[in-house]
């Protein structure tokens, strides 16, 4: 496949639930390698975009290609290339942490050779090495999350889907959360992160997406934007007030 | 990344369940207390001689097996949906089947855990021995039948807010069939009646069961796919 084929297209995608449509006419064109933060109000799609392009909703019209597979025709190749974190934890509570990670290791046919290795490293990634053996509902929100980021690139996926994951946490947890998607970034995953929270989509993400009611109504390049330059381009795209 | 294989996927999540049932005994345990107190409420209820008490007793036990199994099953499901886990297993190079499969054998080992306590307790209670091996085995039957069908259903009706009182009225009718091969079969067993007499119904019960599984396993991946 081609480096210079964006990694995930998506073209003219409808989704619809019943008769209401929750996406409409959608496109979106991601480099390998690229940080997009998908913004936008309640309710204007997001997160049925991410779980499209996760291969965990199908669409009711439109193209989705991941690597260049076709979703959800060729949804089994893509798996493998996908990672995905959302506000829920998707771990299992009387498990410990190690043990989540090594489930998740199998599920994803991990040579039993690597499985010990590749989970001891992401927990060390993630700073939870000396609370390997603990039990996962013994955890703070902030520590889950990190757990789900280790669980989400445990596979080494290209491809990192984030659904609010700031939800919930507090100032030092986020500011931690920062630092292992940048990190992600920098090792070279392309991350789309569906938040509210403008200021760190400004900080973190390389361009900002924002929906309304479904449609894409601004596409544009956030690094070199500040907070509230972003914060103001949000409200003009969408009709919304902002506190940024 | 290749597919993983069926089977190595089943196992993970069976002995995924095992082991988180081990450390927490939420489920078993609710399944174990119901048993107790229903077999033991029936005991209590019907005062019977020891003629209706031996026509009865069959009855009595696939009831308590059947509530107890439906018990099991939601919140088997419920703690896939509830942590957002089922999508973390949609998301993986994996058979949607081989997550059936998966979830079936754990509820089935459960509920076989459950099946295998009550006869001995059955058998104290009621005074009527049904701890005999043909008994045994229409059990196993009859639990891989509620297994297979329930894990099915419960993933569907796990989806939605009344899922607690969805699951036995969806499920009730739908396991008729098996639960009267499985009745029939354990009186006939129970009352010491000929063999040409019942040894129909485990076979009833067996193709039924296979049936249920083959169409399950076909169902499933439409079920938890949006």
């Amino acid at each position: 496949m081609s480096e210079t084929r964006p990694i995930i297209e998506v073209v003219d995608l409808v989704k619809a639930f019943g008769v209401m449509p929750v996406l409409r006419k959608f496109n979106l064109s991601v480099q390998r390698g690229q940080f997009v933060a998908l913004l936008g109000p309640n309710g204007s799609g997001k997160s049925t975009l991410l779980r499209l392009l996760a291969g965990l909703s199908k669409p009711t019209a439109g193209h989705i290609r991941i690597g260049g597979w076709e979703l959800p025709r060729e949804a089994a190749a893509v798996r493998g290339q996908i990672g995905m974190v959302s506000h829920k934890p998707l771990l299992y509570d009387n498990l410990t942490a190690q043990e989540n990670l090594l489930f998740f290791a199998r599920l994803y046919n991990m040579p039993k050779s690597e499985q010990k290795m590749r989970i001891q490293e992401q927990l060390k990634r993630v700073g939870l090495d000396r609370r390997a053996d603990d039990l996962v509902r013994t955890f703070s929100r902030g520590m889950l999350q990190r757990l789900t980021i280790a669980r989400a690139l445990l596979h080494q996926p290209h491809v990192l889907l984030l659904d609010e994951p700031y939800t919930g946490l507090d100032q030092d947890a986020g500011g931690v959360l920062d630092e292992l998607l940048i990190e992600a970034h920098q090792s070279g995953h392309t991350l789309v992160m569906a938040t509210h929270q403008l200021e760190r989509a400004a900080q973190l993400a390389q361009r900002a997406v924002i929906l309304s009611r479904g449609k894409l109504v601004l596409d544009i390049i956030t690094e070199s934007l500040s907070g509230h330059e972003l914060a103001v381009c949000y409200s003009e795209a969408t009709g919304a007030q902002t506190a940024s | 990344m290749n597919k993983t294989p069926f089977w190595r996927t089943t196992w993970a999540i069976m002995s995924k369940d095992l082991r988180a049932e081990l450390r927490s005994r939420e489920l078993v345990g609710a399944m174990l207390l119901f048993t107790l107190l229903a077999i033991m409420i029936f005991s209590f209820a019907l005062e019977l001689d020891r003629l209706t008490r031996e026509e009865v007793v069959s009855g009595v036990l696939w009831v308590t097996v059947v509530f107890a199994s439906i018990l099991g099953l939601n919140r088997s499901m419920a703690m896939e949906r509830e942590q957002g886990n089922m999508d973390a297993m949609l998301l993986a190079p994996i058979d949607r089947s081989a997550i059936f499969a998966g979830k079936m054998a754990g509820n089935f080992i459960f509920t076989l855990v459950v099946g295998v306590l009550l006869l001995p307790l059955t058998t104290v209670l009621y005074n009527v021995p049904v701890a005999r091996p043909m008994l045994a085995l229409v059990l196993l039957l009859g639990i891989w039948g509620f297994s297979t069908v329930g894990t099915l259903l419960a993933a569907m009706t796990v989806q939605t807010r009344a899922r607690e009182t969805l699951l036995p009225i969806v499920m009730l009718p739908v396991v008729l069939p098996l639960l009267l091969a499985a009745v029939r079969a354990s009186n006939g067993i129970i009352a010491d009646a000929p063999s040409e007499q019942w040894q129909a119904w485990p076979q009833v019960l067996l193709v039924i069961d296979v049936i249920y599984l083959v169409m399950c396993l076909l169902m499933f991946p439409f079920v938890v796919e949006e």
